[in-house]
């Protein structure tokens, strides 16, 4: 391919774009929608826009070195803004838009940035308030204007004005400079951590990392620069880096972004991605909706669709998978497809999508058979900000829900004795900034990194098979093996249960704390004339509970059934007054949650569970999204659940 | 009145001109009942003025006569200086004056887009014929008034519900879809009435803060009924107060609040 000839003077993105210009010229590059239309930039006028804000720059004072902070959604000008700063020499760090002020706060004196590029005004006054504590913030650019008039414009202008400045009075020997001088293993980019424990790490990855990883995953899925993907997960993490940057650059392809959060749906099924990526929760919210609507559908409608959807389980998978399939069975496939599946992905904006992954948490078997029985190629990766996201992924043609795939192009894997799963490749982070000790205690001399995952290959299919993680797995009082991820990854699977926590390390046996998920429950309700006025209200009606206890029975069913984590069914659950969330310390920012700031926070309810208590009245702190704290009280009913009695086991993790 | 005439800058810095309209002497009956007696009071370019008052004391009959729906027996309505000859309230939005409806007066079962477009329908010449054959100058309109709405819809943050049916919008969006509609023609005086009604704190924060923007940023002069005393005293530069048909005060909010006929009529006493 044409993209693999220039590999050899490509040492940098700016290098990438370049090359872009050069092959891919006319195409366009990235997308955004406003007022109502989608405004399009080729790569040339991409390139074109990105010299002039790192002339900008340059002007402002952005010297080499210097780390510049990017925060806001997913919009082409702070795409731009990444590889202008990089054009500059100095380092993007992006940041989660929706993070509070002192989270921002750390992290820009962390990472000691000089300079924050943000997307509008809620940015800014996030910024105005913590101002005060952050002396080495010299300047702020702003890119949507609006409500930002009457502000003191002293250390802050707009993203149009330093383009406007560059244009005019910009150096652009001294940046060719710059640019020509970027090599393979200075910094591409420092990506903070969610953090599940402690405070969040800024990952250094370095050119190298980040083309390396993108080069090999490219070509693991033949992606080409006519692909198209929507950009619409924080910019702040390292996917939709290697994404929307890596991949995008190395293959050329065109990146939308949506107009605004609300609109999401509404874009993906204008734009029609080919390759698209999402965590596990996008597509348990759009299987909700589908089988909420379904329920409102008409009585033929609801045939047709259970008629074919059992016709697609059957057969959907395997043919995707390239298997032999009976003609009678492909042709009752394709009356499908004309009828159900294919207005489905329509629906869902998933009728283009050549390669679609998921990552982060791991997939119910039933969601992830649902998808690929439509005939949407959704596969698994698995991976971490240290590898640049890429340690393992499935080829097409051997996906399995229960796997996490192949070591991906370039990476060597190892498992200790412990379980542990060790990764080296070309994609391993370079250091967590300022944080030696760290660094070393995560990444080994010979350059080996420890996952903090348990795990092992799957003989059959020589797949990894991830467990939990390496912490989280210990043993329950009697030896048996404990693994919470397993269960709570079950219990999720359900419409109805949104977030689950389980206990049970050295402990006799295994209680949970739940989450209902309200747009299912909700929806159930208004069906069945309950009337609620808050979550906390419906999360606690008796028939609520009941149903929460079936499922809490079916999954204890299926984990008898598992020789090794058989003693992890769980015998009493609370259903929670209140969703746990990341503003209230109890998730991270994507979304995973924090155990051990959980069984504190809750650990009036964990005792109850435990000591037989009927229920128990509690108090929970909650903090709102612009920072202020409440309090939520609530009377929680402790359930049992039917246990399937197991002989106890010692096994090994292996 | 001269000084008055003479522009000023207010402490945020806002501009506020001269006299936009003036209503003098207005009395408007019907049959036996006097809504409006014998009442004056002006509007200056840029300002946000509040018409406040228990409920039946002819504010809405106020706005009215703005509007020109309603023909004063007595009084002339002074627009930018200039006599304003009895005019029907199309021709009357041709001036530039534009309002919303207490009880909300969208098409319900047009979408949100097409509703916001009819705010644009005096700037829209192409006959039906011309419509028809589309291409040409119906396009090219239809093009540019869409740009316009956009910008609307973008800054009352509305995109999401753009292609929705008016009538499955919850209350607090229709609000502000009729909003938009009025922003949509351009006006140069807003005539908001009871702009809070039905909402919660929240709602009312953000309402708040679109019309300060909408003052701020375009310029726009806005004439508001409303009874939340909080938003009154918060967002107007100059108040006047009605009651049966009379007006009892006019001035900044502090010279009305201390008004004794005002607190007597409707504002009344805080207790201890």
């Amino acid at each position: 391919m044409n993209a693999d000839a220039h590999a050899g003077d490509i040492t940098s993105v700016p290098k990438l774009l370049e090359r872009n210009v050069a092959l891919y010229g006319q195409r366009p590059a990235y997308r955004e929608k406003e007022f109502g239309i989608w405004q399009s930039w080729t790569w040339s006028e991409a390139a074109k826009e990105i010299e002039a804000l790192a002339l900008g720059l340059l002007l402002l004072g952005v010297a080499k070195g210097d780390r510049v902070a990017i925060i806001g959604r997913n919009r082409p000008a702070l795409y731009w803004s990444m590889v202008a700063v990089q054009r500059t020499g100095a380092i993007p760090v992006p940041l989660y838009q929706d993070a509070a002020a002192e989270e921002i706060a750390y992290a820009l004196d962390n990472s000691g940035a000089r300079f924050a590029i943000v997307g509008d005004q809620e940015q800014v006054d996030k910024i105005a308030d913590v101002r005060e504590d952050l002396p080495g913030l010299a300047h702020i650019i702003y890119h949507d204007g609006q409500g930002l008039r009457k502000y003191d414009h002293a250390d802050m202008t707009s993203l149009a004005d330093v383009q406007a400045k560059g244009r005019e009075s910009g150096d652009k020997a001294k940046l060719k400079a710059l640019t020509d001088a970027l090599t393979y293993d200075d910094t591409c980019v420092m990506l903070y951590t969610s953090g599940t424990t402690g405070r969040p790490k800024g990952v250094v990855l370095s050119n190298r990392n980040v083309i390396e990883t993108a080069k090999n995953t490219a070509g693991f899925d033949h992606l080409t620069e006519k692909e198209e993907t929507l950009a619409y997960l924080p910019m702040a993490w390292v996917g939709d880096f290697i994404f929307s940057i890596g991949h995008a650059y190395w293959a050329g392809f065109c990146v939308n972004c949506p107009e605004s959060a609300d609109t999401m749906h509404a874009d993906l099924r204008e734009i029609g991605p080919t390759y698209f990526f999402a965590p596990p929760a996008i597509f348990e919210a759009h299987l909700t909706q589908v089988m909420i609507r379904m329920e409102d559908a008409s009585r033929l409608k609801q045939k047709m669709f259970h008629y074919f959807m059992a016709q697609a389980k059957e057969v959907g998978p395997r043919i995707l998978d390239g298997e032999p399939v009976g003609l009678w069975a492909r042709l009752k496939y394709a009356v499908g497809d004309f009828l159900v599946y294919g207005p489905l992905k329509n629906r869902l904006g998933f009728s283009r999508v050549r390669v679609g992954y998921t990552a982060g948490e791991a997939i119910g078997p039933e969601l992830f058979d649902f998808y690929r029985s439509l005939g949407i190629n959704l596969k698994q990766l698995y991976g971490q900000t240290e590898a640049t996201v890429f340690i393992t992924q499935q080829p097409d043609g051997q996906v399995r829900s229960d796997t996490v795939g192949v070591p991906s192009p370039g990476v060597e894997l190892k498992i200790t004795d412990a379980g542990e799963v060790l990764y080296r490749s070309p994609g391993t982070f370079v250091e967590y900034y300022k944080n030696p000790e760290s660094t070393a205690s995560t990444k080994d001399p010979e350059g080996w990194v420890a996952t903090g995952d348990a795990g092992f290959i799957d003989p059959k299919s020589g797949h990894l098979r991830i467990i939990d993680r390496i912490k989280d797995v210990s043993k329950m009082q009697d030896g048996a093996l404990f693994a919470p991820k397993y269960v709570e990854n079950k219990l999720k699977f359900f419409p109805n249960i949104l977030e689950a926590v389980v206990f049970g390390a050295g402990k006799d046996r295994c209680c949970a704390l739940i989450n209902i998920d309200l747009t299912a429950v909700g929806n159930w309700a208004e069906r069945n004339n309950i009337a609620y006025s808050s979550y906390q209200e419906i999360s606690q009606h008796p028939k609520v509970l009941e149903i929460i206890k079936g499922h809490v029975n079916a999954v204890n069913e299926t984990v008898a059934k598992d020789e090794m984590l058989a003693g992890c069914q769980i015998h009493r659950f609370m259903v929670l007054h209140k969703e746990l969330d990341a503003d209230d310390g109890e998730m991270t920012r994507t979304r995973k949650v924090r155990r051990a700031v959980i069984g504190d926070k809750y650990d009036d309810l964990v005792t109850a569970l435990y000591d037989g208590s009927a229920s128990v009245y509690t108090e929970t702190e909650v903090t709102y999204e612009d920072g202020r704290k409440g309090k939520i009280k609530a009377t929680l009913q402790a359930c049992d659940a039917s246990v399937i009695p197991v002989s106890p086991q010692k096994v090994a993790a292996e | 009145m001269n000084a008055m005439a003479d522009s000023y800058v207010t402490e945020d810095g806002r501009t506020i001109g001269g006299v936009l309209m003036d209503l003098r002497e207005i009395t408007l009956r019907f049959g036996g009942v006097e809504a409006i007696k014998n009442i004056s009071f002006d509007i200056r370019e840029g300002e946000i003025r509040a018409i406040i008052g228990p409920n039946g004391a002819g504010k809405s009959s106020m706005l009215n006569v703005i509007s020109g729906f309603y023909k004063p027996q007595e009084g002339e309505v002074y627009f930018r200086g200039a006599l304003r000859p009895a005019m029907k309230p199309y021709q009357v939005a041709r001036q530039g004056i534009a309002r919303t409806f207490q009880n909300i007066a969208l098409f319900e079962g047009m979408t949100v887009l097409d509703n916001i477009m009819t705010g644009r329908l005096n700037y829209m010449k192409a006959g039906i014929i011309k419509q028809a054959i589309w291409k040409g100058a119906a396009e090219r309109e239809e093009i540019e008034n869409r740009a316009h709405v956009e910008r609307v819809i973008d800054f009352l943050d509305i995109q999401a519900i753009r292609k929705t049916p008016v009538g499955r919008l919850p209350y607090g969006l229709k609000k502000r879809v009729e909003l938009a509609r009025a922003l949509a023609a351009d006006p140069k005086l807003l005539l908001l009435d009871e702009p809070m009604a039905g909402m919660n704190v929240e709602e009312k924060e953000d309402m708040s803060r679109f019309i300060l923007d909408v003052n701020d940023e375009f310029g726009t002069t806005i004439a508001l009924i409303e009874h939340d005393m909080g938003v009154v005293m918060d967002l107007s530069d100059r108040v006047v107060v009605m009651d049966y048909g009379r007006k009892i005060g006019d001035g900044t909010p502090d010279e009305v609040r201390g008004n004794q006929e005002v607190i007597d009529a409707y504002l009344g006493v805080a207790h201890d």
